[in-house]
């Protein structure tokens, strides 16, 4: 006689009073296939943990992004925040939509000029540029945001020694009605240190002010904090152009844009919160538009958001390598992969998917990841199904960030691989070995023998 | 160990403790233990009984069991046996198969 399939047995305590806010659905659906693959079959090839990236999401999230943008402002540019995504393939897969590079560091800029991307079209952030990262930025006709005066004044010297002059933007930092407010980048336009900024590169004459630049903060969920900001942006440009007869050639708005996911804490889902493409773009065009700006001198727009643009296109697959109960009865599964790989998850409540089919019963379960840490948590508490040992899980929604903050901790980084718009694999980052890591080490001579 | 007498069981998996005043549910598999538990089957013969009917290895089952055992005492659905000896449930072990 064939054999029933087991699922492991479970009892649930029944609790009487309100619905939940989302209703009684309590059943959580499988992700059985990203685009047309199998993730049995990306497991069973590829090894779990396993990063999965969707070309067709990438590509489909980036031009409804640019049509919001476009639909309503003549000229837009986006630039990709390296920072959020650096594996060569993805970058390349916005540098073919059209995107520049928008870096932060001495490492992210050499990184785009490998790619291939010109200097020209490589946006250089942050508050630290070496002297050196600075000389070549400026050979290579690069934007430089300025982030603070000592910045200010090596560029000064440097434009001096080598008689170039540097194309430069201002990074603002505002009040736009959000907490808390990002006053440690750039230049405060309230207090005037924004206009001291400006003064000096005008007077100076040593650098070619050609843009204004904010970055209002990171997973912004008020759309109208961007209409705020593009207004202050746009009254500085408008008053460059009756102090200086300056007409500044772009704003660069930053990034900050959520994604779909939900914040720790949060009532509602990130799903129903986040605001859409539409919404961002409607605020910064028409604050843009409406602006005193004349409409023959429009600046070019550019956007350098990541998060919005790659988070959905990322999944994390991942194996259950054990089930326990806690002290106070509580169920607690443990999966291979963890904090060292989700970083996100110190702030996301990660939507955590079984790979194959469950039945409708479901246990408040927390997540732990591998590490001998306590605090490798990926969630404290979310309705699971009744997941058994070697079971496989989806995690949905982790483009951005986790594959340049990961942690090479106790373990090596797994594979990434990319699905294609014909559904072929590609491998775009290999499984680190130990040879990966020990390559890097060197040993003391006096150090290499030991007996025990 | 075996469940209270006056715990009522449902053929759909509704548990009601009227000790408590608490109600749970069942999965199928959960429900046919409790079944076995309440016609007074050790712990061995609940096992033998799942492993003829049900694709999974015994260790692998053993485990499952004692976990969902495990809730069944700790909401307090269950009490020991007077004669509780030999086979009292507790950590048997892996069985030979």
């Amino acid at each position: 006689m064939e054999k029933l399939p087991f699922e492991r047995p479970v009892i649930k305590k029944l609790k009487a009073g309100m619905p939940g806010k989302f209703g009684m659905k309590t059943g959580v659906a499988p992700v059985t296939h990203i685009d047309q693959v199998a993730v049995s079959d990306l497991i069973a090839e590829h090894g779990s943990p396993l990063f999965v990236i969707s070309e067709n999401t990438l590509r489909r999230t980036f031009r409804e992004a640019k049509r919001a943008f476009e639909t309503r402002y003549p000229k837009v540019r986006f630039a990709w925040s390296y920072k959020t995504n650096y594996l060569n393939a993805v970058c390349n897969v916005f540098h073919q939509e059209g995107s520049w590079a928008e870096v932060v560091s001495g490492f992210e800029y050499e990184k785009a000029l490998a790619l291939g991307v010109e200097g020209q079209h490589i946006i250089f952030n942050g508050p630290d540029k070496s002297y050196d990262d600075l000389i070549r930025a400026i050979e290579n006709r690069s934007l430089i945001h300025i982030d603070h005066f000592d910045e200010m004044y090596m560029l000064h010297e440097i434009s001096v020694k080598t008689g170039s002059k540097p194309r430069v933007a201002i990074r603002v930092n505002m009040d736009t009605g959000v907490y808390p407010m990002w006053d440690r980048f750039g230049f405060n336009y309230e207090n005037g240190e924004a206009w001291d900024a400006i003064n000096r590169i005008m007077t100076s004459g040593k650098l070619e002010l050609t843009g204004l630049h904010t970055h209002i903060g990171t997973y912004m969920l008020s759309a109208d904090a961007y209409r705020i900001a593009a207004s202050k942006l746009a009254e500085l440009a408008e008053g460059l152009v009756r102090r200086y007869g300056k007409t500044i050639d772009y704003i660069d708005i930053g990034g900050g844009f959520a994604s779909k996911n939900t914040l720790k804490g949060a009532y509602y889902a990130g799903t129903d919160t986040a605001p859409d493409f539409d919404d961002y773009a409607e605020a910064i065009s028409s604050a843009i538009v409406n602006s005193q700006i004349s409409p023959d001198n429009m600046p070019l727009l550019i956007l350098e958001t990541g998060r919005a643009l790659v988070d959905d296109a990322g999944y994390l697959l991942g194996t259950v390598i054990a089930n326990k109960r806690l002290s106070d009865g509580r169920r607690a599964t443990i999966l291979d992969t963890g904090v060292n790989l989700l970083f996100t998850s110190f702030w996301y409540e990660h939507q955590i998917n079984p790979a194959q089919p469950v039945s409708d019963h479901t246990e408040e379960t927390t997540i732990y990841g591998p590490l001998c840490m306590n605090i490798d948590v990926i969630r404290e508490a979310s309705v699971m199904p009744l997941l058994k040992k070697g079971d496989n899980v989806v995690i949905s929604r982790i483009g951005a960030y986790n594959m340049t903050q990961w942690m090479q901790f106790i373990t090596t980084r797994p594979r990434v691989v990319m699905i294609d718009a014909e559904n072929k694999i590609h491998v775009i980052r290999e499984k680190e070995k130990l040879e990966t890591i020990n390559s890097l080490e060197r040993v003391p001579e006096h150090l290499k023998k030991f007996k025990l | 160990m075996r469940l209270k007498k006056n715990i009522a069981v449902s053929e759909t998996g509704f548990v009601f403790d009227p000790n408590s005043g608490d109600s749970y549910s069942l999965n199928d598999i959960g429900l046919e233990i409790v079944e076995l538990l309440k016609q007074g089957r050790s712990d061995s013969s609940v096992l033998t009984a799942l492993n003829s009917r049900y694709d999974i290895d015994r260790a692998s089952l053993e485990k499952y069991y004692h976990d969902f055992v495990s809730m069944l005492k700790y909401y307090r659905l269950t009490e020991e046996r007077p004669d509780a000896g030999a086979d009292s449930g507790h950590n048997p072990g892996i069985q030979p198969q």
